[in-house]
């Protein structure tokens, strides 16, 4: 699929050149989304296509005016804080338990394994609707919907799935060796532990923390069930907005929740060529 | 260990402990390490996540609220036969009168009341109009006066079903989600005009094989264009995949609102180049398309992030050995390439159809009333309909649908594999 060779027949060149075409509508479609809602975010009209104004790139067609009522309105700002105080928690709590349990996943003799792996990695597995019905049934009998406890434990169950993946991932390519070199060098299991295998999975363990963190700040599906009005999230408030009477505003809000996505992905990716690196798989 | 022992000696550690021994010993050692760093995780997630489904699974059967709130009255049926065509007699009357009392007195009547009108409609108002009465009632001769206040204490259809519920545990949850009911000669399907829950068991599979097929259809060129393109140019490709991967799921299918409906972007463009007529623009969402738009979209990733690992792993080797033996390209990527690429169809499509059935954000936002799964239909007897039963009974059926897919996904993949971008 590289160049085309010099010998090309002609329908050779018209495959070719058909085929890129297919390949770049599939790749519109892909970013057609992103494509059009940035710039509808700016438009200076309450509408949710692009006015004569904005198509003549007229200056008086844009403003910031949504972007203003989202960093001013008390819903979405209330909303805003609302998962910017359960996210981390939450993530904080599947990170630390999903590496401890990662860690003891990895050595070599695990009992019953296949079942305890299955059992962890099933908030992942199970349809988040379904998810959502057992804990809202579950939570209100032991009382904890509606509150934040409530929703910080949910989702920290359905975060923990990537950080276990993404930390054994790392402890594929670690050196065991190492761990016995520090331990006859005379470092207890803890110093070996923080000074010698941490900073090797560090990579995979931020992986992971993002991952379950996007989880979180992402969900809609079980905070709308499990939580109340006093934890309305971010995804909950545009859930709503989308639903009931939609509000340009949740343009802007969608273009603020890309740029962060933007964010994250390249953090990942820089991670993953790091981690690479450190365990000697790539050149970098 | 020392040889210097007799040679048919167990073998010795250095403090003297047999061998086998110091070994079991060490192992058993390194196994409780390991659970000790599993344990706590997996309680967790044992209280946060497994109990929920745990207690899902027991509200789909439980009915404990029949027997709690009418106890005289359960037991006193238990001698009445409904095969004898006749209403039960004044014992069972003074046990439901004193039954009612104590809960009227509780408000517990209109609970009940509801709960066995999911089974025989008029139930829930029958509760409710003997509850106000039953205080007045005077001593003696219920039978009569219960038939007074609602001539429905003497129809048949009424005694039966709470006969049918006085158990602990019941089926008809599992019968309703089925669109089955009893009757009097047990089991039967209602009418197939009213057959929601099938159709929409049959509609949430249909449209998860339109999206999967679709997915397949868009995701295979990408990711045959990314697996031979040079890695610097692929790589920068592939962001174009991973970027909508990343942004969130409701940015996602408000885009799509914005870009489909009525006013919105796809249409206006359509107008302007003067395809479609201002007056009748076109439907595109709040129906079956507009969710197998979004659902396309949203779930491509998962098609084309496996396919392309797959394809990664195939040698273009092979095409230009089948290219020298003199077949054409098409027979070789046919004859060849494709068979190869088989793995990763099956990887992303079953991948991508178990999270189509399970969805529900998006079919509730774009899908109207024609284009919504299982999923929504759950949702509406949680908050609106409050029928927890059913919804729990959906939700097992839908659960027991997903294991079988992932039973066959690991058998054919390996849930270790699944691929997070």
């Amino acid at each position: 699929m590289a160049a085309l060779p010099p010998y090309a027949s002609s329908a050779q060149i018209a495959w070719h050149y058909g085929f890129r075409t297919i390949c770049t509508l599939i790749f519109l479609f892909l970013m057609l989304p992103i494509l059009v809602i940035v710039p509808l975010s700016f438009n200076a009209e309450n509408f949710f296509t692009f006015t004569k104004a904005m198509l003549e790139l007229d200056p008086d067609g844009y403003s910031l005016k949504h972007y203003n009522d989202f960093f001013t309105n008390s819903d979405w700002q209330g909303a805003l804080g609302n998962s910017l105080r359960i996210a981390p928690m939450a993530t904080l709590l599947s990170t630390g338990l999903g590496t401890l349990a990662a860690i003891g996943l990895s050595q070599q003799h695990v009992p019953f394994k296949g079942a305890i792996m299955a059992i962890l990695i099933s908030p992942m597995i199970v349809p988040l609707i379904i998810s959502a019905a057992g804990m809202y049934f579950f939570y209100s009998r032991i009382g904890l919907q509606g509150t934040y406890w409530g929703v910080v434990l949910a989702h920290a169950a359905l975060g923990t799935p990537f950080v276990i993946i993404t930390v054994t991932a790392t402890l594929v390519g670690f050196d065991r060796s190492l761990v016995r070199a520090a331990a006859s060098l005379g470092a207890n299991p803890v110093t070996t532990f923080v000074k010698v295998q941490m900073p090797l999975i560090l990579p995979g363990v931020i992986s992971g923390a993002l991952f379950a963190f996007i989880t979180s700040f992402d969900e809609v599906v079980v905070v709308l069930f499990v939580g109340s009005a006093g934890q309305k999230t971010l995804p909950w408030q545009m859930f709503t907005g989308l639903r009931e009477q939609i509000s340009p505003t949740i343009l802007a809000v969608a273009t603020v929740l890309i740029a962060i996505s933007i964010l994250l992905l390249s953090t990942l990716e820089l991670l993953r060529r790091r981690s690479e690196r450190l365990r000697g798989l790539s050149p970098g | 260990m020392s040889n210097a022992q007799a040679d048919n000696a167990a073998m010795v550690s250095a403090d003297g402990v047999p061998l086998k021994v110091s070994l079991a010993r060490a192992l058993r050692r390194q196994k409780i390490r390991a659970l000790f760093l599993i344990a706590p995780l997996l309680i967790f997630v044992l209280i946060s996540f497994i109990a929920p489904i745990a207690d899902m699974l027991f509200r789909s059967v439980e009915n404990t609220i029949v027997p709690d709130t009418l106890p005289k009255t359960v037991v006193a049926l238990q001698e009445w036969d409904p095969a004898t065509g006749e209403v039960p007699g004044e014992s069972v009357f003074a046990a439901l009168h004193a039954d009612l009392l104590v809960a009227a007195d509780e408000k517990t009547h209109t609970r009940v009341g509801q709960r066995l009108n999911y089974e025989t409609p008029g139930i829930s108002s029958l509760f409710r109009k003997s509850g106000r009465r039953v205080e007045r009632m005077d001593p003696g001769n219920y039978k009569e006066q219960f038939i007074k206040i609602d001539k429905d204490w003497g129809n048949m259809a009424v005694w039966e079903t709470i006969k049918r519920l006085s158990g602990d545990y019941t089926s008809s949850y599992f019968l309703s989600a089925v669109d089955a009911k009893w009757s009097h000669d047990g089991i039967e399907f209602v009418p197939e005009n009213e057959q929601i829950y099938q159709t929409l068991f049959v509609r949430t599979l249909v449209l998860s094989v339109a999206i999967t097929f679709t997915c397949v259809l868009l995701g295979y060129p990408i990711a045959f264009l990314l697996s031979n393109l040079p890695m610097r140019t692929s790589n920068m490709l592939l962001i174009l995949v991973l970027l909508p991967f990343w942004t969130s799921l409701l940015v996602r299918t408000s885009s799509w609102i914005v870009l489909l409906q009525q006013q919105g972007v796809i249409n206006d463009l359509l107008v302007a180049i003067g395809l479609v007529d201002d007056q009748n623009r076109l439907e595109l969402m709040y129906n079956q398309f507009g969710t197998i738009v979004a659902m396309t979209h949203i779930l491509l990733p998962f098609m084309i992030l496996p396919l392309y690992s797959v394809m990664k792993t195939i040698s273009p080797s092979y095409v230009r050995a089948a290219k020298s033996l003199g077949a054409n390209d098409w027979t070789a990527f046919w004859k060849v390439y494709f068979p190869n690429s088989i793995p990763g169809i099956g990887a992303g499509a079953i991948l991508v159809f178990i999270l189509s059935i399970g969805y529900y954000i998006t079919p509730e936002l774009v899908g109207g009333t024609t284009g919504t799964f299982i999923s929504n239909r759950i949702a509406y007897h949680i908050s609106s309909s409050l029928n927890w039963g059913l919804a729990a009974a959906l939700g097992v059926i839908l659960l027991a649908l997903i294991l079988v897919f992932y039973w066959l996904y690991d058998k054919f993949v390996g849930i270790d594999n699944v691929a997070l971008g």
